[in-house]
């Protein structure tokens, strides 16, 4: 029987809900390494089981967690009693947070525009691989993208992106350098796009090994030079599975779009009341709908108005339509972060989004009403739905 | 024996209740205390020191009999009352923060 699990990461721990196909009646399990700030989680496509976790502290730094069995039991890859000692009967084990650079690391642009030492600080990102189940890629700040093909318990870094030319003028956003979306190529896995504040969206086509940025059409006023190479806020990128060479953006300011994998965008704003934003979302069944939640501006991370409203085109862009029933109309100052939308791919579709109030909203009909699964967790930091076979 | 009490989070880390007890080899300083502690717990690695350069994290301390041992050396040996298992090792988080 199909069913629904959504996987929150909030400020404060994990939390897991599960819901039948109707996804009216939702059970709540957590929270997860409470405390901990859990900045993503992902389950495989390969098997819906195997679910990865970014789990970080300032103090205590990155760890990662791993579920095989569905979000009920976790263990920190690499710790098991397998994994202790080495074929000489030497001990080892414990290194799935150990995130280091690949050779000497180099600097980038730090926000006065001297040049800063690269500093790992947290996984911001987790991203399965399509084809095997212990194999999983991390997008990481300082921007960087790692992988592990052990199931996460040891990490190696795709270093050809964070060393490309450009790399000395990458700049932090304000919530840091951070390479926050990897989305994979279902129909050629060696092409994977990622994207980083602020530098902007890049692709491979080699599995890794070299990239090449792909911003050309980008505009950000707050650059000296606005059209750049390098330096955009790219703040999400989506694209629809079957069609993979068209990708959304939501930029800082701006609603963008691509049709030749991110070589050129071009803006599809247009009747947005705002077009600055974090999250965007593909429809599961169509390529051509999509959803943002404008957010009133840069300054003021909460909905225009007080009016907490998803936007819909069912264009690919441009033609947008407002979808508030069920959501909050008076009163409502929350933020819905980049990492916090997600559909699954029931029919009709369903889409979910997280707010840093608490609130976990979800739709089962595509977007045209919404309720409240969870209203008072910790701030939401990530949403991800998994359709349940 | 010696008595280590770590944080809350890190309890729950490595799911380990409010006490563990670590066995040396040989000379007792912070450093072979804590590559035991490590060695028992691999999930603590990382969290306590960095990686690679094994340096304290900057918003951790040490305490040993009232005293914050954060900057000395971690080849300096530990007092006897800790050796002894009379007085425990503290591992704390810096209060930071509001």
């Amino acid at each position: 029987m199909s069913g629904i699990r959504l996987l929150v990461g909030t400020k404060k721990g994990a939390f897991v809900l599960t819901s039948d196909a109707k996804r009216k009646d939702w059970k709540v399990t957590g929270p997860h390494f409470a405390g901990w700030e859990i900045y993503h989680m992902k389950g495989s496509l390969v098997d819906q089981n195997r679910i990865y976790a970014s789990q970080t502290s300032g103090w205590f730094g990155q760890i990662i967690q791993r579920s095989d069995d569905g979000g009920k039991t976790w263990s920190t890859p690499g710790t098991g009693e397998e994994d202790l000692r080495g074929p000489d009967g030497m001990p080892k084990g414990g290194a799935s947070n150990d995130f280091r650079y690949d050779g000497i690391p180099g600097t980038h642009q730090w926000y006065d525009g001297t040049q800063h030492p690269w500093e790992f600080k947290r996984v911001w990102h987790l991203e399965p691989a399509l084809d095997d189940v212990d194999h999983v890629y991390a997008g990481v700040e300082d921007a960087a993208l790692f992988e592990s093909r052990d199931g996460g318990k040891r990490w190696s870094e795709l270093s050809g992106l964070r060393q490309h030319d450009t790399g000395p003028r990458w700049q932090p956003g304000a919530g840091g350098m951070c390479l926050h979306t990897i989305l994979i190529n279902p129909k050629n896995q060696k092409q994977i796009f990622v994207a980083i504040s602020a530098a902007g969206a890049f692709r491979t086509d080699d599995g890794g090994k070299t990239w090449k940025p792909i911003n050309k059409g980008l505009v950000s006023q707050f650059m000296p030079d606005p059209s750049a190479e390098v330096g955009h806020c790219v703040h999400r990128i989506a694209f629809h599975p079957s069609k993979p060479s068209t990708l959304f953006m939501q930029k800082h300011w701006d609603v963008m779009r691509s049709d030749d994998s991110g070589d050129s965008w071009k803006e599809v704003s247009d009747n947005l009341p705002t077009d600055f934003g974090f999250p965007i979302d593909v429809h599961a069944h169509e390529p051509e709908t999509i959803y943002v939640v404008p957010i009133k501006s840069d300054s003021e991370h909460y909905p225009l108005d007080g009016k907490l409203q998803v936007w819909r085109s069912r264009t690919g862009g441009n033609k947008w339509e407002v979808l508030t029933k069920g959501l909050p109309q008076k009163d409502c100052y929350v933020n819905v972060l980049r990492d916090s939308m997600s559909v699954d791919s029931l029919d009709p579709c369903g889409i979910y989004f997280g707010t840093t109030g608490g609130q976990v909203y979800g739709s089962s009909d595509a977007g045209d009403s919404w309720n409240a699964i969870v209203r008072d967790l910790p701030a939401v930091l990530s949403v991800e739905a998994q359709t349940l076979k | 024996m010696i008595r280590v009490i770590l944080p809350h989070h890190l309890r729950t880390l490595a799911k380990v209740g409010d006490e563990v007890h670590v066995d040396l080899n040989g000379s007792a300083t912070v450093k072979s205390l804590l590559d035991a502690l490590e060695q028992k717990y691999p999930m603590l690695r990382g969290t306590i020191r960095e990686h690679g350069t094994l340096k304290r994290r900057s918003l951790v301390r040490f305490f040993v009999c009232g005293e914050d041992i954060s900057h000395e050396s971690p080849d300096a040996p530990l007092p006897d009352a800790i050796v002894k298992g009379e007085e425990p090792f503290f591992v704390m988080g810096a209060i930071a923060g509001g």
